[in-house]
């Protein structure tokens, strides 16, 4: 349990103790150091005694540290003449015994106190903030994201990798518990992006290269050969009529139907031009038909297209790279890849939407037959412990489940539906009433149990699972077998995390910088988060934190100039012996090498010498820690405060 | 290669074929199955008790037996304990320390063996296309259905013998010999096992299903590599039937050992 510090360290003892160190001229303890009482406390013991550094011994300086740098500044003394000691989460929050708490704080205070001897005045430079930002992805989050910066005045770029913007929220058919049409609400999204004069959207374009740092961003932008030319093409879509090769699975709708090999993924698509999938095209297999180029009337299409490389600087980059979900194949206890009857709520969407493959008529993919009864399985993959499945609740499925089972009563009241479920979790404006409704208006029927396995019996399919309030074994018959499977990250997640250096989970979501604090911001400066690659959440919360994304990154392009950590790596260019270990070890380029002349040991000679870029250093210490010669040190956490430190504890 | 091999009590009596067949097409694919000098029961049935010792010992006499890498089993049942006792001996120190403590052997057995069944040397040491194109008569045409039952898959972390909800080396092996391999739902469900001792009426249920879904899909014979899911398939089947061979069998045939039965024996 997270207790107060005074319950584990006896704080009073720690101030009497450290008093008579020397150079200590004042000592004191006080329960809310961090409010304007303890601040005040601060700045008049300064004035009082005359003090030229302070340690202030309470939570950790991720929590604190800008608070008494602060403080400190009011008082007229370098916000870099503070320590803290860490009293809280390394201290208090870990032991139990208080003796035992207040010997280690008297402790840490020593270290602190060691340190600050050493600590010297650092300026803070400034850097300029180029006024554009970079949203990674067009799903609605990035949509959102991309429209709120842009209405505040500043450039948006958007890339999304697929041939148009939209996202997942492009294929549904109605969104939980309005019933609104999906399409209808997101499409004049998509074109107002489209129409605005501050959004630039490169669809078919991924993020090849990241470089720089918070207001300084360099991206290198792939835009993937479209084979078709954006200006020139009218939509017109004679090339996707008359294309032979139709045998590619369409994405848009699950593999649902097919496609050509020329293709634009959706009616509503942006920009509705299309893009040649090479893999599929015979032209590009065979060197055969071109009758695409043939019959075109705009003459645009283009076989010769290149991948095209462009750079941008940008002063914030927004992740929104969404979600896709877990492979139902991993489950082979559903059947997933022997029956066709059994499908994911992602497919079922697209078969109930008017636009989708069957123009939104529900029926079996095996006989394209009515089905009598649907059986719903919640939890695939998701609050499953095993290495096969998430650990987290995917949040979303027992809504859109609850939708799809009403929406089916709603149209066919003769079909049978049944739910099976762990726990139905509906917290959410209006979703409690929605799950209700569907069980008591509509009379779609929820079990509390598990789902064993889905056989072939007779024509249909059964599902056996346990039915845990009746304490029994249930065999249900079911048409179609429908699997809410698990949200997890887009699978490019990880790779974009270790481009821009964003922290990332072992679930592969992108990590917030304070999980109350700062949740759409990662601990990287200059890198926000919109919408589920942060964690799974529907489109309203989507939207919210889209919003949010945008005003924080908003935020940053406001200023003109940022100021930049004075704590960065430096180098003793006579002690430097050029071996460059400092180079191999940096995680952010920001170590180069020169040939200088240098005065060594009253002899001038010319050789190689490390160089710190200052601007793209994080401070991280690790070139120190790898220099054989301790040439390379770090600004407010020298190799001798380090040594002090250590020597206070010892 | 000569591999240590543990054939097992039912592999000298009633499964006379699976160890006979097994052992003919291991010396046609260049290998030798060299029986174990001093090998005992493996229990039969794996102990789920925590403190059931005595029940492990047997199992870990002939592990420990096998004194340079891998054991070849063949029995399903045989393998399974095999297996998961071996697992106990490597993970669990206090069933450890006190199954040496009863072997009272010079060396502590602490799950050094690596147990193999037949099959997994069929895949991952000869490979599946070297014993398609080692095939002399390709068993063309005939639709097969693989019988798993549960004792090779599951548990699955333990076993790690393949997927255990949708498995698929008993089918890459069908394939391999020029057969249709058929996959059907009840493949991996439960023949009834040593039920068919107390309730003949359960199994005979629960075999009727397995050929039942088999037979549905257009399987016309089923393979298996345990002795008692051959037993409750060809005996206790309620009101229906299916042929029901052991994989190795098929095996011989396909490698054209079949005719030379007699010279087998």
């Amino acid at each position: 349990m997270r207790k107060h510090i005074a319950a584990t360290v006896d704080v009073a003892r720690v101030a009497e103790s450290v008093r008579s160190i020397p150079d200590v001229a004042f000592a004191t303890d006080y329960r809310y150091m961090c409010s304007e009482g303890g601040q005040t406390l601060l700045r008049q013991a300064v004035k009082e005694h005359g003090l030229s550094r302070i340690v202030v011994c309470a939570c950790s300086p991720r929590m604190h540290e800008a608070t008494f740098r602060k403080a400190a500044k009011a008082a007229g003394l370098n916000p870099y003449l503070v320590e803290i000691a860490n009293i809280r989460e390394h201290c208090s929050w870990v032991h139990k015994d208080k003796e035992v708490g207040t010997a280690k704080a008297i402790a840490l205070a020593k270290a602190a106190i060691a340190k600050v001897r050493l600590n010297t005045p650092l300026t803070a430079g400034e850097s300029p903030v180029v006024k554009r930002a970079l949203v990674i992805g067009g799903g609605i989050a990035g949509l959102q994201t991309a429209l709120d910066i842009a209405e505040a005045g500043y450039k948006v770029d958007i890339i999304e990798k697929s041939p148009s913007i939209g996202g997942k929220m492009a294929q549904l058919d109605k969104t939980f518990p309005t019933l609104d049409c999906s399409a209808c609400i997101l499409t004049p999204k998509m074109v107002d992006a489209a129409a605005h004069e501050n959004i630039t959207i490169h669809t078919y374009s991924e993020l090849e290269k990241v470089s720089g740092y918070v207001g300084q961003f360099e991206a290198v932008i792939r835009k993937k050969a479209r084979s078709v030319a954006v200006d020139r093409c009218s939509g017109c879509g004679l090339c996707m009529e008359k294309c032979p090769s139709k045998k590619a699975a369409s994405e848009f709708d699950e593999g649902l139907r097919t496609r050509s090999a020329i293709y634009i993924p959706f009616a509503q698509a942006i920009p509705n031009v299309p893009v040649i999938d090479r893999e599929q095209c015979l032209k590009f297999q065979a060197d055969k038909c071109g009758l695409c180029a043939k019959i075109c009337p705009a003459g645009a299409i283009e076989y010769g297209q290149e991948d095209e490389l462009i750079t941008n600087k940008y002063g914030a980059i927004v992740l929104a790279t969404g979600f896709t979900t877990i492979d139902p194949v991993r489950f082979g206890e559903f059947g997933y890849l022997h029956h066709k009857d059994v499908i994911t709520s992602l497919e079922f969407e697209r078969l109930t939407n008017a636009a989708g493959p069957t123009q939104g008529k529900l029926v079996k993919l095996s006989d394209g037959k009515k089905p009598k009864s649907i059986v719903f399985v919640s939890c695939v993959g998701s609050r499953d412990t095993t290495e096969r499945g998430k650990s987290y609740c995917s949040k979303i499925c027992c809504m859109y489940t609850a939708k799809h089972a009403l929406l089916v009563k709603e149209k066919y009241p003769d079909i049978a539906v049944k739910v099976f479920y762990i726990d139905v979790r509906t917290p959410g404006k209006g979703f409690d009433e929605f799950q209700r409704r569907a069980v008591e208006e509509y009379g779609v029927e929820y079990i509390k149990g598990m789902v064993g396995k889905v056989t072939e019996e007779g024509g249909g399919l059964a599902v056996h699972a346990s039915d845990v309030a009746a304490g029994t074994k249930i065999v249900a018959e079911a048409d179609l077998v429908v699997l809410a499977t698990a949200v997890t990250p887009s699978s490019d997640a990880r790779k974009l995390a270790s481009m821009l250096s964003a922290s990332i989970d072992t679930d592969d979501f992108y990590t917030e910088a304070h999980p109350k604090l700062r949740p759409v911001e990662s601990p990287t400066a200059g890198i926000f988060l919109s919408g589920v690659c942060q964690g799974p959440k529907d489109i309203p919360e989507t939207v919210a934190q889209a919003g949010a994304a945008a005003v924080k990154a908003i935020g940053l392009l406001s200023k003109d100039k940022l100021l930049t950590n004075p704590c960065v790596a430096h180098v003793n260019e006579t002690t430097c012996s050029g071996c460059l270990a400092c180079e191999k070890v940096c995680p952010y380029g920001a170590i180069t090498a020169d040939y200088k002349q240098v005065n060594s040991k009253g002899l001038k000679e010319r050789r190689l010498i490390a160089h710190v870029n200052e601007a793209l250093c994080q401070g991280c210490g690790a070139c120190s820690v790898a220099c054989p010669s301790g040439a390379m040190d770090l600004r407010g956490f020298s190799n001798k405060q380090i040594m002090a430190e250590v020597d206070a504890l010892c | 290669m000569v591999y240590n091999y543990y054939p097992g009590c039912t592999l000298s009596t009633k499964a006379k074929k699976l160890d006979i067949y097994a052992r003919a097409a291991a010396k046609a694919l260049g290998f030798e199955l060299a029986e174990l000098k001093e090998w005992q029961c493996c229990g039969a049935v794996y102990p789920l008790a925590q403190d059931a010792i005595g029940e492990r010992l047997a199992a870990a006499r002939s592990l420990a037996a096998a004194e340079d890498g891998k054991l070849v089993t063949l029995c399903s049942a045989c393998h399974h304990v095999l297996k998961r006792v071996n697992a106990d001996m490597a993970a669990n120190g206090e069933i450890c320390a006190k199954v040496n403590a009863y072997l009272g052997e010079e060396e502590t057995y602490h799950g050094q063996t690596e147990v193999w069944h037949y099959l997994e040397i069929l895949k991952r040491e000869i490979g599946f296309d070297e014993i398609a194109r080692r095939v002399k008569n390709p068993l063309t045409g005939r639709k097969i259905g693989a019988y798993y039952g549960c004792l090779l898959l599951r548990p699955a972390g333990v076993m790690q013998f393949d997927d255990a909800e949708n498995p698929g080396i008993l089918e890459d092996f069908i394939a391999a010999l020029g057969a249709t391999p058929i996959i059907y739902d009840y493949r991996n469900e439960c023949c009834g096992g040593y039920l068919t001792l107390t309730d003949k009426q359960a199994t005979g249920e629960m075999v009727g299903r397995v050929i039942a879904s088999a037979r549905q899909k257009g399987v016309a014979e089923l393979i298996t590599a345990c002795p008692l899911c051959s037993y409750n398939l060809e005996v206790n089947a309620l009101g229906t039937e299916m042929p029901v061979h052991y994989f190795t069998e098929l095996l011989a045939e396909a490698l054209g050992l079949k005719e030379e039965e007699t010279a087998c024996r």
